[in-house]
C-alpha cells in the first residue's frame, strides 16, 4: 500500500502547490472550484489505477508463494508450483557429502563461483581438554593445569564408495595421529570394513575418545591393563558384520593390528601382529531402556623381550599378552524428557594374562559407574574402580571417583572429580590418593553427532 | 590365532543374507510426520516406519543400534534434512551397510529441496546465537503447503522404485492434495478471525505454522535456539508480553513447562503443550490431525482469553 499513499502524496502536494497560482491570477470563484473538482477527479482516477494494478500484483504474488490470493478459492493443487524464492546464488552439496555430519542441501558460496570447490572441504571440529588437579598422588601425579588435548577432527566423504575420518591430538607431548581410517561403506556382504590407525574395539572406554567420557580420567583397569590413556591404538584392518537373527542386535568385529600399541603390545618383527575380536549384542527393553553387552579377546607379543634378561634364549622372545573383556551398559532414557533425565550404567571386566620372562601374570579388574543426569544442565556421577598390575599380579589398586557436570550448552562442559585412589607400589604398600580433578572441555567446528 | 580367525569367517559365512521380501517397498523415514505423508501417498503398496517419535525431541535422537537394523533392510530413507537430523542420523546411515541409503544415493530423499525454508540466515552465522541451523528453518512441515510439496517428492522417488506402480502413488497423490487443500480451506477459515494473534514460542518450531494461518510470532521462551530459558530473559519476555499483550505461549511437548508456567502466571496468558510433529500426542496420527488439533487448541484458548478479558 505503500505506493498508493506515495501517489496520493504527490497528488496532493501538486495540488497544493498548484493552488497558490490559481489563486494569485484572482480568476472567478467559479472557474476556481471547476478546477479543483477536475483536479480532484484527476486524483481519483489515478488512485483507482494504482489501486488496481496494486491487487492485480497482490494476487500474482500470492500465487507465485503457492499460498491462496485473499478472498480468492486457493488454487488447484497442481499449479501449487515450488516457492519462487530470492535467494543468493547457491551451490549444491556434492552427491554422496550430504548426512555425513556435513551440510545438505543448498549452501550460500561465497566470493565468486569458481570458489565453489570450498564445500568440498572436510567437515572441521576442534575439541579442547582442560585438565586441572589439586591434592597429593604420589604415585600417577599429573600437573596442576595443563591443556591435556585439543583434538582437530577431519572427516569427509571420499567417493561413492569411503569415507575418511581423521582425529589429530595436540598433546603436552606433541602431536599424535589419534585415529585416521577409511571406512568402506560399500562392500558386499554387509562388511563394514576400516583401514588405517584406530582405536581398538575392545569393551567400551577402549573404543571412546576422551572428550566422550563421563570423568575427567580413565578408569584404574585402562591404565594397568590396557594400555593406559591411548590404549589398544594401532594401524590395522576392522572387519564388522551383523549377524542376522529373529532377536536382538548383533555384530561381531575382527581386527588385525601392527602390534604396537603403548606398553601393552610391542612388534618386534613382522609376524607380530596383534588381533581383536568383539561381539556386541544390543537389545531395546522398552523405548526408553536398553542393554548393551559386549565380549571382547585381544591377543599381541608384549614388551619382556626387549626387557628380558641378556641370554634368554631365543625361544623366549615369544611373550604374548591375552586380555578378555566383558562389557555391559544400560542405558534408561524417557523419549519425551530426554533433555532433561537419563542415567547410563556401565561396568567392564578384564582379565589379563600376560607372559613374561618371571612367568605368567594373571590377573583382572573392573569398574562400575553410574551417570545420572538431574536436570537439561547437570549431571552426576561415581564410579568405582579395582584393577591389578599386568606386570605382577600380586599387586592391586583400587579407587573411587564422585564426578559433576555442568553444559552451559552443547558444545561446552564444566566437570569437578573427586578421586581417591590407593595404589598398592609393593605387597601390603599401599600409597593412597585423594585429589580433586578439574576440566574444561569445549569444542567448535562441524557439529559432531551425539555419542551413543 | 588363526583358530579365532577361521571363527570369525565361520560366523560371517554361515549368517545368512538377509532375505528381502520383493514386495512392498520399504521406506524408512526419520520423523513421524514424513511417515504419515509416504503413508498417504504410498499406501498400501510400501511399509513406512519412523525412527524419532513425536513426541520426542527431534534435535536430540539416540542413535540406537536398533535403529541400524531398520536402516539396513530400508529401501528408501526419507530425512528432513536442513541438519536437524545432524546429531544422530550420520552414525547410523553410515553403520546401516546399506548403499541404497547413503546420502546422494537413489534411496536417500532429503525432504526439504523443494519446501519453502523459512529463517535461512544471512550474514555471519556463529554458535553465539545458539544452535543455530544455518541452512534455514527445518520445521517446514507445519505448513500444508510444504506438505504437498513433500509429498510429490515422496510420490516421486516411490515411482522411481517402483515404475509400475507409478499411476498408483500419483492418484494417490492427487487424492492427497485434493484433501489437505479442502481441509486447508477449513483450517484457514477457522483461523481468519484470529489474524494477527501475537504469540511466545518455546523454541523456533513454529514459523512455518504461523506464517501460514496468520499468527504473529514475538518472543521465544529459550534465550537463543537450543539454549535453556535463563531467569534475565525470561522476565524481559514478560514485560514483553505485558506491553504486547500476548495472551499465548507454545510449547513443544519434550520441553519442561516449569518456566512457560510461570510465564503464564504472571501474564495472564494460555499455555498450550502444541505438538509439531504427527504422534506429538496419542491422537495425531495422520497429517490432517495434526492441524486440526493444533488448530483446536488454539481455538479453544483463544475463547478462554477472549472470555476473560
Amino acid at each position: 500500500m505503500g505506493a498508493t499513499r506515495f501517489v496520493c502524496a504527490s497528488v496532493v502536494a501538486g495540488v497544493i502547490a498548484l493552488a497558490p497560482s490559481t489563486a494569485a491570477a484572482q480568476e472567478s470563484p467559479q472557474a476556481l472550484r471547476q478546477e479543483i473538482d477536475q483536479l480532484r477527479k484527476d486524483f481519483e482516477t489515478l488512485k483507482q489505477q494504482y489501486g488496481d494494478r496494486l491487487t492485480a500484483l497482490e494476487t500474482k504474488l500470492a500465487a507465485a508463494e503457492g499460498g491462496s490470493p485473499p478472498g480468492a478459492a486457493p488454487p488447484p493443487a497442481a499449479a501449487a508450483a515450488p516457492p519462487a524464492q530470492a535467494a543468493p546464488p547457491v551451490a549444491q552439496v556434492p552427491a554422496g557429502a550430504e548426512g555425513a555430519g556435513g551440510p545438505t542441501g543448498a549452501l550460500p558460496t561465497y566470493g565468486s563461483a569458481a570458489n565453489s570447490s570450498k564445500i568440498f572441504n572436510p567437515d572441521m571440529a576442534v575439541i579442547g581438554d582442560f585438565l586441572g588437579a589439586a591434592g597429593k598422588n604420589d604415585v600417577n601425579p599429573s600437573p596442576a593445569m595443563e591443556m591435556h588435548e585439543s583434538e582437530l577432527s577431519l572427516q569427509a566423504v571420499v567417493d561413492p564408495y569411503a569415507r575418511a575420518d581423521f582425529f589429530i591430538s595436540f598433546g603436552e607431548e606433541g602431536v599424535d595421529l589419534e585415529e585416521g581410517f577409511l571406512t568402506l561403506t560399500e562392500l558386499p556382504g554387509g562388511l563394514l570394513t576400516k583401514v588405517g590407525k584406530m582405536r581398538a574395539a575392545f569393551g567400551k572406554v577402549n573404543t571412546l575418545h576422551n572428550h566422550i567420557l563421563t570423568w575427567t580420567d580413565r578408569p584404574l583397569v585402562t591404565q594397568n591393563l590396557v594400555g593406559g590413556e591411548d590404549g589398544i591404538d594401532d594401524a590395522g584392518i576392522s572387519v564388522a558384520r551383523l549377524i542376522p537373527n529373529p532377536w536382538i542386535f548383533l555384530e561381531a568385529t575382527g581386527q588385525v593390528f601392527r602390534g604396537d600399541s603403548g606398553d601393552l603390545y610391542k612388534s618386534n618383527k613382522r609376524s607380530d601382529l596383534s588381533y581383536v575380536g568383539h561381539l556386541r549384542g544390543y537389545q531395546d527393553i522398552t523405548e526408553s531402556s536398553n542393554l548393551d553387552l559386549g565380549f571382547s579377546y585381544s591377543r599381541g607379543h608384549n614388551n619382556s623381550a626387549t626387557t628380558a634378561p641378556a641370554g634368554t634364549p631365543e625361544s623366549m622372545d615369544d611373550f604374548t599378552t591375552q586380555l578378555y573383556g566383558i562389557d555391559a551398559t544400560f542405558r534408561w532414557k524417557p523419549l519425551q524428557r530426554s533433555l532433561y533425565h537419563s542415567f547410563v550404567g556401565r561396568t567392564e571386566w578384564i582379565w589379563s594374562r600376560r607372559d613374561q620372562p618371571t612367568g605368567l601374570q594373571s590377573t583382572d579388574g573392573f569398574y562400575v559407574s553410574g551417570d545420572y543426569q538431574l536436570g537439561r544442565r547437570w549431571f552426576a556421577g561415581a564410579r568405582f574402580d579395582r584393577s591389578g598390575h599386568a606386570t605382577d599380579a600380586s599387586l592391586v589398586d583400587t579407587g573411587g571417583s564422585f564426578v559433576i557436570t555442568y553444559w552451559p550448552s552443547e558444545f561446552s562442559q564444566v566437570r569437578a572429580q573427586y578421586r581417591r585412589t590407593n595404589y598398592e607400589t609393593a605387597p601390603s604398600i599401599v600409597s593412597s590418593a585423594n585429589e580433586l580433578l578439574f576440566q574444561f572441555q569445549f569444542s567448535i567446528g562441524a557439529h559432531g553427532a551425539h555419542p551413543f | 590365532m588363526k583358530r579365532y580367525l577361521a571363527l570369525f569367517v565361520t560366523a560371517f559365512l554361515l549368517a545368512p543374507v538377509a532375505a528381502r521380501a520383493q514386495g512392498k517397498l520399504n521406506v524408512m523415514t526419520t520423523t513421524e510426520d514424513l511417515a504419515a505423508i509416504a503413508r498417504e501417498v504410498g499406501g498400501d503398496h510400501i511399509t513406512v516406519e519412523a525412527i524419532a517419535r513425536g513426541y520426542q525431541d527431534p534435535h536430540f535422537v539416540e542413535a540406537k543400534p536398533s535403529f541400524i537394523l531398520k536402516l539396513q533392510k530400508a529401501d528408501v530413507l526419507v530425512v528432513v534434512g536442513r541438519e536437524l537430523e545432524i546429531g544422530w542420523l550420520p552414525p547410523l546411515i553410515q553403520q546401516s551397510r546399506n548403499s541404497k541409503i547413503q546420502p546422494g544415493s537413489d534411496g536417500y530423499l532429503d525432504a526439504s529441496l523443494q519446501a519453502a525454508i523459512l529463517e535461512l540466515p544471512t550474514g555471519q552465522v556463529t554458535r553465539a546465537m545458539g544452535d543455530v541451523h544455518p541452512l534455514g528453518n527445518p520445521h517446514y512441515w507445519m505448513d500444508p503447503e510444504n506438505g504437498k510439496r513433500v509429498a510429490k517428492e515422496i510420490a516421486d522417488k516411490l515411482s522411481q522404485f517402483r515404475p509400475n506402480d507409478k499411476a498408483f502413488f500419483q492418484q494417490k497423490l492427487t487424492d492427497f492434495n485434493a484433501k489437505l487443500d479442502a481441509a486447508e480451506k477449513g483450517w484457514l477459515a477457522q483461523m481468519a478471525p484470529y489474524k494477527g494473534t501475537k504469540v511466545v514460542t518455546y523454541h523456533r518450531s513454529f514459523p512455518n505454522f504461523a506464517e501460514r494461518f496468520g499468527l504473529d510470532i514475538v518472543g521465544y521462551v529459550e534465550p537463543k535456539p537450543g539454549i535453556p530459558p535463563s531467569p534475565q530473559h525470561t522476565l524481559d519476555l514478560i514485560t514483553d508480553m505485558k506491553r504486547l499483550n500476548v495472551k499465548i505461549v507454545l510449547v513443544e511437548p519434550y520441553f519442561d513447562l516449569k518456566t512457560p508456567n510461570s510465564i503464564g502466571r504472571d501474564t495472564g496468558a494460555q499455555v498450550l503443550v502444541m505438538p509439531p510433529s504427527v504422534g506429538g500426542v496419542k491422537e495425531i496420527t495422520d497429517y490432517f490431525k495434526l492441524f486440526d488439533y493444533d488448530i483446536n487448541l488454539f481455538l479453544e484458548a483463544m475463547k478462554k482469553v477472549g472470555a476473560t478479558k
